[in-house]
């Protein structure tokens, strides 16, 4: 037990105390701490073991830099791992446990991996297990895993709501310090819309930690004056985690994760898309730590971090301590340890002089100049330290070992366009070294660590980006601030014959040590996109916030090239981790994607419809009865009625689009491959329609109503693209057409009525109209009343049987179709669904979507005898292409297995010759099978090389997925003959 | 991304959906549509793109006002320099 709560200091509740559990023990916090501050200040100083070794570790920092302190939070279906508990607000009733740790952790077997530690050194996993390549999948990767274990996902479905929202405004602010907080007051007073988004649960920033109880008061004031303004929204507890072209951002909304469960309608998280003119990046720096042997004991800190735990907490984390330092900043912490009572052994400084201010700190402890830690000591946590000042060295009596190095500006959300940071010697840090992409960095973001300075960049920047935006605004009257000293020197590690750096490590949480920098030099890994391959330095989820500039600086070292010429990797999104359940936001399980239903689907639903999935759509499959075995059973029914009585089936999902004007055929001549404007009025054609590749892009049936309005069928799965192409040939291809387009898909139910009866039904249906052939003649469209409601009647078939498509007001369409189902009982009428459908259609020949894939002509179809070439039209030069016309190239034609037992499949590869399934043997492919009750036997639609000149031959059926290999004739389509009105007729 | 719709505003890209390339124009042709000279044009008016490095023409077709749109953007750097209507700027 080494650290414990101080009596007084830190921003907590002590009127609420709040228990939790680590590894099952239990304990207590405040309200206003964090998971890591109550371990802290709980005296629990080993959290976690490390990824490849094993090794004890303890918390290193006190934010989104941590890379050791990773736990599990909640049971159950709300268990979410690999959390960072320095991040984590604690709440009543936490359970947390540690990760990567078997059996315990404080026993773990596996540290003795540790041992084996120069076998498990940089490029270890790719030297070491490339070989036998089926060796990785079943034996290595399962091991490796098991051994680096992050923590476990719960397995079980999200028991929570998320959601999505979006937000507009002139001014963003990212982050809540002293920068942001300014820059939002400036901004929300001259009244342009200002988000301001903190990641922490309390505005603030390092004036949390830092600040006296005036500058407290002050920053409550001034979040109290932000909140209360009606420009301003203030997100606290979201993280800005990715960023966008032109001023989009992600950020994630930590709505209810400080309860351990969300309350009732509340979400747990709230996924933002952010839209802001101008932002302020106001993120801070980070601070990175002095490398040295040992330095992944538990009680070697951030000295930063420490101040954090300290002062906002009152969670100290020791009772002895030693600061090493090469920043002032490191100097406050030693200060602020003074304060809380701790035994300060001694600070080390590479520099001879005490920082202005601290003289008072540097009377009451020993401060070594130029001194260095050579390393440390204890089991599980610190005992000694190490030193070296000149030529002496000694071990100092110590719990807490305080690094300060230099800090590291969080610019993580520029690099996300790509912007590169350039080295700053004067800050030994990289920073942007301008605003871009509409992102200014503020404050210690933009590498200005002097607190007056900080917010005097920030105000002058946000004034110009206001002044930009149209804003007059002022500059708001700063508080008295304590002059803090800002100064620093670099101080990186460096190498020696002697010690290569084994024990230093550099990313704790990927176990990366400066030996293994040494070793991808070594091994010609020198750039620094190498060296985080090789190393996987910078990859663990505190995305080497602490670790990169360190590596970076021990390459340049070995290269002898300056930082500047070294680069820097950048940073991926999201900023942080974020759970996935706040990218999908609402759309989990059924809501995924929309669901369509078409005007017939209560109709559809009455009758005992099984439903498909269509693109969005849900679509009748097939209508199964009492007493019927299976869906074939069904399937089987439903064509044969059809093709003795009559059926009935949708066929709303067709897009409808209607094309009017004075030149709508001379534009529908251009947009189809057939020639439209001879389509005489009150009639229907067939359209063909083509990419200008000459490959076809869609087909279906086109109805002139009168002389300049003609109304467009598109195939389900094609109306959007379709739609956009049309507009496109209108908008940008022929804009001299005088014509318009509108989109009446979902304004129609429309439905098939086939089968010999179905003029018989039809003609019972309808007010006044006795349908015939002359009346209602195949290909013709005319419009009719059922009970006084207007109907439009189409002459057309899919099926091959004399039938008619009529279409409704959708509001009508259930009644209408329950309408005929009643009239057509005395017929025999069965409803039917798309199985039945693609079983006639396959009978009959028609190519539908599994032919008219986008890898097929009119010639490979059959069809080019319907394209009119005396005219230009979209994909008609192209279409002729010799290549094209080729008579081997892959044509459709039928196949009926030589034995009817033999079952044709989709897919099956038709082959030519006896022997192996080579491709040089393989002819072409099945795209559609069946099996057909009215030929009693299986059926299938196939793009055979030279296939219509192949009539009569037998081919073998081969099908490596399911093992089957059996012969089959080539016959010529349709395989049954067709009443007229159909598709192509 | 944001592009400005000449009809609607500063749209989200989720409103729209890009072809490509917005710098060959689609041949004219008077008959013979089967020459050597007619197919040159057309391959190269399908296949042949510029591809800059730098501002490039394209298509973009803003769904919710059915308008196709030129975007100038810079392939670089995403920056969008001009928007207008494919087909000169009146509504459609």
């Amino acid at each position: 037990m080494t650290g414990f709560r101080h009596p007084s200091k830190g921003l907590i509740d002590r009127d609420k105390p709040l228990s939790f559990t680590f590894d099952g023990k239990s304990y207590s916090g405040f309200a206003g701490d964090t998971l890591a501050s109550a371990l802290i200040a709980s005296g629990v100083r080993l959290v976690g073991r490390s990824f490849k070794y094993h090794r004890p570790r303890g918390f290193l920092g006190a934010g989104h830099d941590e890379p050791n302190g990773l736990v599990e939070l909640r049971e159950g279906a709300r268990r979410e791992p690999n959390v960072k508990a320095t991040v984590a607000e604690l709440h009543d009733g936490l359970i947390a446990r540690s990760q990567n740790r078997w059996p315990s952790l404080d026993f773990d077997l596996l540290a003795v991996n540790g041992l084996l530690k120069p076998v498990f050194a940089a490029g270890f996993y790719y030297k070491t297990f490339m070989w036998p390549a089926s060796f990785w999948e079943k034996l290595y990767e399962p091991m490796i895993r098991r051994a680096a274990g992050m923590g476990a996902a719960s397995g079980l479905p999200d028991p929570d709501a998320y959601e999505q929202a979006s937000a507009h405004c002139d001014l963003l602010v990212v982050g809540a310090g002293p920068a942001g907080l300014t820059a939002a007051l400036t901004a929300a007073r001259s009244g342009a819309r200002v988000i301001l988004a903190e990641d922490d649960f309390r505005l603030g920033g390092r004036w949390l930690a830092d600040g006296g109880e005036e500058l407290q008061a002050l920053v409550a004031g001034w979040a109290n004056e932000l909140t209360a303004l009606p420009n301003v929204t203030v997100l606290s507890r979201t993280t800005v985690a990715a960023a966008f072209d032109h001023g989009t951002f992600l950020a994630i909304e930590r709505v209810a994760d400080h309860h351990a469960v969300p309350g009732p309608h509340q979400v747990r998280q709230r996924r933002w898309t952010l839209t802001a003119r101008r932002v302020l990046l106001a993120t801070g720096a980070g601070e990175r730590s002095v490398l040295c042997p040992g330095n992944d004991r538990p009680g070697v800190m951030l000295a930063s971090a420490v101040r954090s735990y300290v002062n906002r907490f009152g969670a100290v984390p020791g009772r002895k301590a030693v600061v090493h330092t090469a920043t002032d900043d490191g100097w406050q912490t030693a200060e602020s340890l003074l304060a809380a009572g701790v035994e300060l052994v001694a600070v080390l400084d590479p520099r001879n002089e005490v920082p202005a201010g601290m003289e008072g700190v540097a009377r009451r402890t020993r401060v070594i100049s130029g001194g260095a830690v050579i390393g440390t000591r204890g089991g599980k946590s610190l005992s000694a330290v190490g030193i070296r000042h000149g030529r002496a060295s000694e071990w100092l009596d110590a719990d807490l070992l305080c690094l300060s190095g230099g800090f590291n500006p969080a610019i993580q959300l520029m690099g996300h366009l790509g912007r590169r940071p350039v080295w700053s010697e004067a800050i030994a840090g990289f920073v942007m070294p301008e605003p871009a992409g509409g992102i200014r960095p503020i404050g210690a973001a933009a590498g200005i660590y002097g607190l007056r300075e900080g917010l005097e960049q920030a105000i002058a920047g946000t004034l110009v980006d206001l002044a930009d935006l149209g804003f007059a605004a002022q500059a708001p009257a700063l508080p008295g601030l304590p002059d803090t000293p800002s100064g620093l020197v670099p101080l990186f590690w460096k190498p020696t014959l002697e010690d290569s750096g084994a024990k230093v490590f550099i990313d704790p949480q990927n176990d990366v040590c400066a030996s293994d920098v040494v070793l991808a030099h070594r091994e010609g890994y020198r750039s620094v996109e190498h060296l985080k391959r090789f190393t996987t330095l910078g990859m663990a989820t505190d995305q080497g916030r602490t670790a990169n500039v360190d590596a970076i600086a021990i390459m340049a070292h070995l290269e002898g090239r300056p930082m500047a010429e070294s680069g820097v990797t950048l940073a991926r999104p999201p900023v942080v981790p974020i759970a996935l359940g706040a990218v999908a936001g609402a759309r989990a399980g059924g809501h995924f994607r929309p669901v369509r239903k078409v005007p017939l689907h209560p109709w559809a639903e009455g009758l005992g419809a099984v439903f498909t999935d269509v693109g969005q759509w849900k679509r009748p499959q097939y209508f199964p009865r009492a007493g019927e075995s299976d869906w074939q059973v069904t399937v089987n029914r439903e064509v044969t009625t059809v093709r003795k009585a009559v059926g009935l089936t949708d066929v709303s999902t067709l897009g409808k689009f209607v094309v009017e004007g004075p030149d709508a055929g001379a534009y529908l001549d251009r947009v189809f491959a057939t020639r439209p404007s001879a389509i005489a009025v009150g009639s229907c054609g067939y359209g063909l329609m083509l990419r200008e590749d000459g490959f076809l892009k869609d087909d279906g049936m086109i109805a002139r109503l009168t002389e300049q309005s003609f109304l467009v069928f598109v195939s389900t799965v094609h109306v959007a693209d379709v739609w956009r192409h049309m507009q496109f040939c209108r908008q940008v291809l022929w804009p001299e057409l005088d014509l318009s387009l509108a989109d009446q898909s979902e304004r129609w139910a429309q439905m098939a009525l086939a089968g010999p009866k179905a003029e018989a039904v039809l003609t019972a249906l309808l007010d006044e109209f006795t349908v015939d052939a002359h009346s209602l003649p195949p290909q013709a469209v005319r419009e009719a009343t059922v009970g006084g409601v207007p109907v439009r009647l189409f002459g057309l078939s899919f099926s091959g049987e004399r039938a008619f498509e009529i279409a409704v007001a959708a509001r009508h369409g259930a009644a209408l179709a329950a309408r005929l189902m009643d009239v057509g009982a005395a017929h025999g009428i069965t409803a039917y669904g798309t199985e039945a459908m693609a079983v006639m259609r396959i009978e009959m020949g028609y190519a539908v979507g599994s032919e008219i894939n986008g890898q097929t002509t009119a010639h490979d179809l059959g069809m080019a005898g319907l394209m009119d070439l005396g005219k230009d039209h979209v994909g008609r030069v192209l279409s002729q292409r010799d290549e094209l016309m080729r008579a081997d190239r892959p044509r459709l034609v039928g196949l009926i297995p030589v034995d009817p037992a033999n079952r044709l499949r989709g897919g099956a590869h038709v082959l030519g010759r006896d022997g192996p399934a080579t491709v040089d043997a393989d002819l072409g492919w099945i795209t559609s099978a069946a099996w057909s009750p009215t030929l009693g036997t299986s059926i299938a639609l196939a793009m055979v090389k030279g296939g219509p000149d192949r009539l009569g031959d037998t081919v073998r059926i081969w099908d490596g997925m399911r093992g089957t290999d059996f012969p089959a004739r080539i016959v010529s389509l349709p395989f049954i003959g067709r009443a007229e009105g159909g598709k192509d007729a | 991304m944001r592009i400005t719709c000449p009809t609607c505003g500063s749209r989200d890209l989720h409103e729209f959906h890009v072809l490509g390339e917005a710098e060959q124009a689609r041949p004219r042709l008077s008959g013979d549509f089967d020459s050597a000279a007619a197919r040159a044009a057309f391959t190269d008016y399908v296949y042949a793109r510029r591809n800059p490095a730098g501002p490039h023409d394209e298509y973009w077709y803003h769904g919710p006002c059915d308008t196709w749109l030129v975007v100038r953007r810079d392939t670089r750097s995403h920056e969008v320099h001009d928007v207008r209507a494919a087909r000169g700027g009146d509504r459609p």
